[in-house]
């Protein structure tokens, strides 16, 4: 089933070269069917899924390379799962949205997005480190001729900076792969790329050191963490729609997937050593690109900005190295996939039809279209983290979990919130509000039906997973906490634990039967 | 008068109809989003306040039901959970919920009522039901959540609806600034809520209880050292100086009254201001174990009703006079809480909603006759034209002027006995609220006596269309006003015993007791003599003391001291972290980097040309740096 949704973007690419040129609609159709059939089949593993094991399931496993050790293994755990069900959830609407926007080589176009589609999946399932760096590569590709042909009038620069920056650092990752593998054979005389196999290499603390900081700048410039995010807002004003709405819905997860994949249960001493680093990194981000955003003129350059601050929060949760930390980041990697992709939608409705994205010119567009306002509205709420919405569960996890592992960083990271609603709100108040101050504003339509079929979806998942968050939580809580037993800071020092411990010693003093698990987990990682 | 210890209502009642009290005025919200404009002004009319008696009555009879050894609990569904974090949709009602409930809904109908006459004009009128709909949900999950994240929804929520109904009027830009402004305030004070609930959560945990729930955090409170409460009430404080307006975070709700002026008084006044004070009296049990953040409570709260009543002495704009003089009275109930007064804190709530909500109508019922006049100096005389709306509002200013046998009397009186007596209060917190009483008199009967009585002074157009507002418009008024005069006599210190514990009398000396009312008689008698018997006095004392005037006409420009050292140094940074930061220094070193390379020759012997591989190799040095910090 994995390998379903992973090849039938691929496969329906290829057909897509047999169609005549002329046929746009054609091409448009089979795109947009293919992309809604890998949906309908991801759906499959939704309810298929078993929430009570961390186990990775539907694995499709069978050798490749034989002579390295190279396989072809895949499956899904509680955190691929969702990530997988984001991209093919957001596919179908990106191809809706840009029916009517893209009009230059639609057949490339759409050739390109299913290539996307199958590297993306690619990457969030595939167990096998090699495979896993082939469709890394292979969603670069496709991103690089979506900005580079039908991106804006500096697309060339975006194009090549956005793949310059990825290339440095995924190229660092694969002399670590590289590294891996040899150092398995070393230890035990078989070549392997198999990640399960990997993580029980034994690796001394100066070779952890250099591997995740291979791995953790390929993965720190996708997220992109600060001060590595310059590529992102070029990217993104250049991009097309659709083009950022991938970019932000689902590129930017795979430098946080990779954190929880792979850096830091594979080299877990070097990534708590790496802790303060990194939270530091992301709390500057926070603040820092809230504060950008909150000046930006332009607005996709605001929302590429807003992404720096709120991807900080999600680098901030996975370092807590906390069950909330941990899942507030993966909820907060849909949610960001959702209300980003979202906003990148609205900003292309508007773009489509006054061919400006300027902030200024702009304005008193609720009295012209005010569904469209409407729905912008619920999406910067979301976006703002308004409780009942799902922003907010993934946010308050997340501070929660960094609360506990660093209150000073929970702080900071706090008033993040609050620049949060500062830029958004001043935002939407100067296109929203106000009077009509252009003419050419005054000639706005509504959002056609087509337009609100993209929304509704979007807007129905923004409320289910600010409601009833708990089914998305549960399937992911396994899969966390073994994550985060290889990190070592849950073994005996997880809450459940201690409170279970606490009920068999109940009689005892309360508080004095356990350590918090502040002052153990330091310790364990002392003694390992 | 002291509190005993307070008792712990224990027996839980499980009951599954608490929900639908919530749920009425959402079903209220989608029907107004939905069909309202489909349907109709009228249909909307009825269906938006129908909604909300529903949840009156409902609630009505819950509080009935209410056992009184126990609380009713509803638990809808569990909301989230991760790891040991487990918080539920769970609602409970007791005697401190119950009031609030009741307040909400009460008040709530009426104004609603009073919205359909007074938006009778606005075409927009199924958003604005569909907004105070949503509010009055975000309320009711607030005063009925059982815990506190739960609360923290509603919370948010009723801010977000603050904001939508400030800036309802959305086309004029000033009314929307002014919702943002109270939102991102809120958010100031949301983070220290966040912050204390965090602290509280991970405290609680250390000890083996892993909770967010009232009850639960009443059983276990005690476990907790002194400092960490002090530090969870505090950082919960700074909450409730956001949402109830208080120093510093007050600033928000003068702006406030952009809105329309139901909307002032259901939210601004009545019921979202008030919900720092829940928040507080909901949580008693914490601040009851910090005498330093109860004394902070007390201080901040003195001073906000002192501060706030002095800047509505000169105001000249009605709906400014009534929002500086709420800001002033939630301080009030913040000096009760502060002495441990906690019930009185909530009887002066409650008194309070009534006549400010009677003020606040009141006021929309003379600025909808006065064709949108807002500026006192342009009205006078309205006596014999607007006699219910003049009736109404007398006994307004009568209540909260602390007239004998009026509801503000008895509320108020108790808090300033409270702040002499109790263990945690002092005789200048006393004093201080005593002068504030004289004040609240004295602006209150200049506003009264000016709008009111003497000439008109508004222009022969104006003055011509002078009207009694509808009979949607003057029954809510007549409403409110009986229960402004009765609300005194509800025996609600009784009714929350079971949550604060058994008042017991404490002799409290004579002029004390006293001296409140005789401080309000004096500022009634002040204005009188200012504004009726010699009504250039006040022009005279004005241009006496102008330095002082105009420091009070300016609200001591708080505002543009908030300006000047916040909001233009963070919008002057932001800017420099863009285009300098940003762009100059990472972008440059990337790009600069390469130029100098490129310059050196050294990329065009490894590869060929072009700007591509100079920045990798750039960029490489950049990140080798961090890394190299990192490794060594």
């Amino acid at each position: 089933m994995v390998s379903a949704i992973v090849f039938t973007p691929l496969f329906a690419a290829l057909i897509l070269l047999m169609l005549p040129p002329e046929d746009e609609e054609g091409a448009r159709r089979l795109a947009f069917g293919a992309s809604l059939l890998t949906f309908v089949i991801s759906l499959g593993l939704l309810a298929k899924f078993e929430s009570g094991t961390a186990d990775f399931q539907f694995v499709e496993r069978f050798a490749w390379i034989t002579d390295f050790g190279i396989q072809y293994h895949v499956g899904v755990d509680g955190i691929s799962l969702f990530l997988v069900l984001l991209t093919t959830f957001l596919m179908p609407l990106v191809l809706l949205a840009s029916w009517d926007d893209v009009h230059k080589h639609v057949k490339e176009y759409l050739f390109f997005f299913l290539l996307l589609e199958t590297g993306m999946v690619g990457t969030f399932v595939a167990l096998d480190m090699f495979l896993f760096y082939v469709f890394w590569e292979v969603m670069l590709i496709p991103m690089y001729f979506l900005i580079g042909v039908w991106g804006g009038p500096r697309r060339i620069y975006a194009a090549i900076k956005f793949l310059l920056y990825t290339m440095v650092g995924s190229l660092l990752m694969l002399v670590a792969i590289l590294y891996l593998a040899y150092q398995y054979n070393a230890q035990h005389q078989t070549v392997t790329f198999d990640l399960l196999r990997l993580y029980d290499l034994k690796l001394s603390l100066i070779e952890q050191k250099w591997l995740f900081a291979a791995f953790a700048l390929s993965f720190a410039i996708k997220v992109p963490l600060f001060p590595f995010h310059t590529w992102l807002p070029d990217a993104h004003v250049e991009a097309p729609t659709g083009g950022s709405v991938i970019l932000a819905g689902v590129l930017l997860k795979m430098g946080t997937y990779g954190f929880v994949r792979f850096a830091i249960p594979l080299f877990p001493e070097a990534a708590h050593a790496a802790v303060p680093i990194i939270m530091a990194l992301a709390v500057i981000g926070i603040v820092y690109g809230a504060l950008v955003a909150m000046v930006q003129p332009d607005l996709k350059k605001l929302v590429a900005y807003s992404s720096v601050s709120h991807l900080g929060f999600v680098v901030l949760g996975l370092f807590a190295f906390n069950v909330q930390g941990v899942e507030g980041a993966v909820y907060q990697m849909l949610n960001h996939g959702l209300s980003t992709g979202a906003l990148f939608l609205l900003v292309g409705v508007i773009y489509e039809r006054r061919h400006t994205r300027l902030i200024s010119e702009y304005g008193g567009l609720w009295k012209q279209v005010p569904l469209y306002a409407s729905i912008f509205m619920v999406v910067m709420l979301s976006s703002i983290g308004l409780p009942g919405l799902n922003g907010f569960v993934g946010e308050f996890l997340i501070l929660l979990g960094t609360f506990r592992a660093n209150p000073l960083a929970a702080i900071l990271a706090v008033s993040g919130v609050v620049l949060g609603a500062v830029y958004m709100l001043w935002m939407y108040q100067r296109v929203i509000f106000g009077p009509i101050t252009n003419e050419e504003n005054a000639k706005l339509v509504d959002l056609s039906r087509r337009e609100v079929m993209i929304f509704v979806p979007l807007l129905a998942m923004m409320l289910f997973m600010g409601l009833y968050p708990r089914p998305l939580l549960t399937r992911m809580e396994k899969s966390v906490e073994a994550t985060l037993a290889r990190v070592n800071v849950l073994r005996q020092a997880s809450p459940e634990q201690s409170r279970r411990a606490q009920h068999e010693q109940l009689p005892n003093s309360i508080g004095a039967t356990h350590a918090s698990p502040l002052q153990t987990a330091p310790k364990l990682i002392a003694e390992r | 008068m002291e509190h005993a210890h307070a008792t712990l209502p224990t027996v839980v009642h499980t009951v599954s109809y608490l929900r639908f009290i919530v749920l009425f005025p959402l079903l209220g919200v989608l029907f107004n989003i939905f069909l309202g404009q489909r349907l109709g002004r009228r249909a909307v009319n009825y269906v938006a306040p129908g909604m909300v008696l529903l949840s009156f009555l409902l609630a009505f009879v819950a509080f009935l039901r209410l056992p009184a050894d126990g609380i009713l609990v509803d638990v809808v569904w569990p909301w989230i959970t991760s790891g040991s974090f487990q918080v539920d949709f769970a609602l409970r009602l007791d005697p401190l919920s119950a009031t609030m409930v009741l307040v909400v809904t009460g008040v709530g109908f009426l104004i609603h009522v009073y919205s359909a006459g007074y938006m009778a004009h606005d075409e927009d009128v199924a958003r604005y039901f569909a907004y105070l709909n949503l509010f009055t949900t975000a309320m009711l999950l607030l005063v009925l959540g059982a815990n506190l994240l739960l609360l923290f929804v509603g919370w948010e929520g009723v801010g977000l609806c603050s904001y939508l109904l400030i800036g309802f009027w959305y086309t004029d830009d000033e009314k929307a600034s002014a919702g943002k402004k109270a939102f991102i305030v809120n958010r100031i004070g949301d983070a220290g809520f966040l912050l204390g609930l965090f602290l509280l959560f991970w405290s609680l945990g250390e000890k083996g209880v892993w909770t967010l729930s009232f009850s639960e955090i009443q059983a276990h409170a005690s476990a907790l050292s002194v400092n960490t409460v002090t530090a969870i009430c505090l950082l919960l404080f700074v909450g409730a100086t956001g949402k109830s307006a208080q120093i510093p975070l007050y600033v928000w709700l003068p702006d406030a009254m952009a809105g329309p002026t139901p909307v002032s008084a259901l939210i601004h006044a009545a019921t979202m201001v008030t919900a720092g004070v829940y928040l507080i009296a909901r949580l008693h049990f914490l601040y009851s174990l910090s005498a330093t953040a109860l004394a902070v409570v007390a201080i901040v709260g003195t001073a906000t009703a002192l501060f706030a009543a002095s800047i509505a002495l000169v105001q000249t704009d009605i709906k400014k006079v009534l929002a500086y003089s709420t800001v002033s009275q939630l301080g009030y109930m913040f000096l009760g809480l502060g002495v441990g007064a906690y019930s009185a804190g909530v009887f002066h709530l409650m008194t309070h909603a009534f006549f400010k909500a009677l003020l606040f109508l009141g006021a929309g019922s003379v600025i909808h006759g006065m064709s949108d006049e807002q500026d006192i100096r342009k009205m006078g005389g309205l006596k014999d034209k607007m006699p219910i709306t003049w009736g109404t509002f007398l006994v307004a200013c009568l209540a909260i002027a602390g007239f004998p046998g009026f509801s503000g009397f008895f509320s108020k009186d108790l808090i300033l006995e409270e702040a002499f007596v109790s263990e945690h209060g002092s005789w200048l917190l006393w004093l201080a609220g005593t002068i504030g009483a004289g004040m609240t008199a004295f602006y209150m009967f200049r506003l009264l006596f000016v709008t009111f009585y003497g000439k008109t002074r508004a222009s022969h157009d104006v003055a011509h269309h002078i009207h009694e507002s509808p009979v949607s418009m003057t029954c809510p008024l007549v409403v409110l006003a009986v229960l402004a005069f009765v609300g005194g006599y509800f025996s609600l210190l009784r009714f929350l015993s079971p949550i604060f514990g058994e008042p017991h009398e404490a002799p409290v000396p004579f002029f004390i007791k006293q001296l409140p009312t005789l401080a309000g008689l004096s500022g009634i008698g002040l204005a009188y003599q200012m504004y009726v018997r010699d009504p250039g006095m006040a022009e005279r004392l004005a241009q006496q003391f102008s330095g002082l005037h105009q420091l009070l006409a300016n609200k001591y420009y708080v505002d543009e001291i908030y300006d000047a050292i916040i909001v233009q140094p963070v919008v002057a940074a932001s800017n420099w972290l863009w285009q300098v930061w940003d762009t100059l220094v990472i972008d440059g070193t990337v790009n600069g980097t390469a130029h100098t390379m490129e310059a050196n020759g050294l990329l065009l012997r490894l590869w060929q040309t072009g700007n591509v591989q100079n920045y990798a190799l750039s960029f490489l040095v950049g990140a080798i740096v961090i890394l190299g910090y990192y490794i060594w």
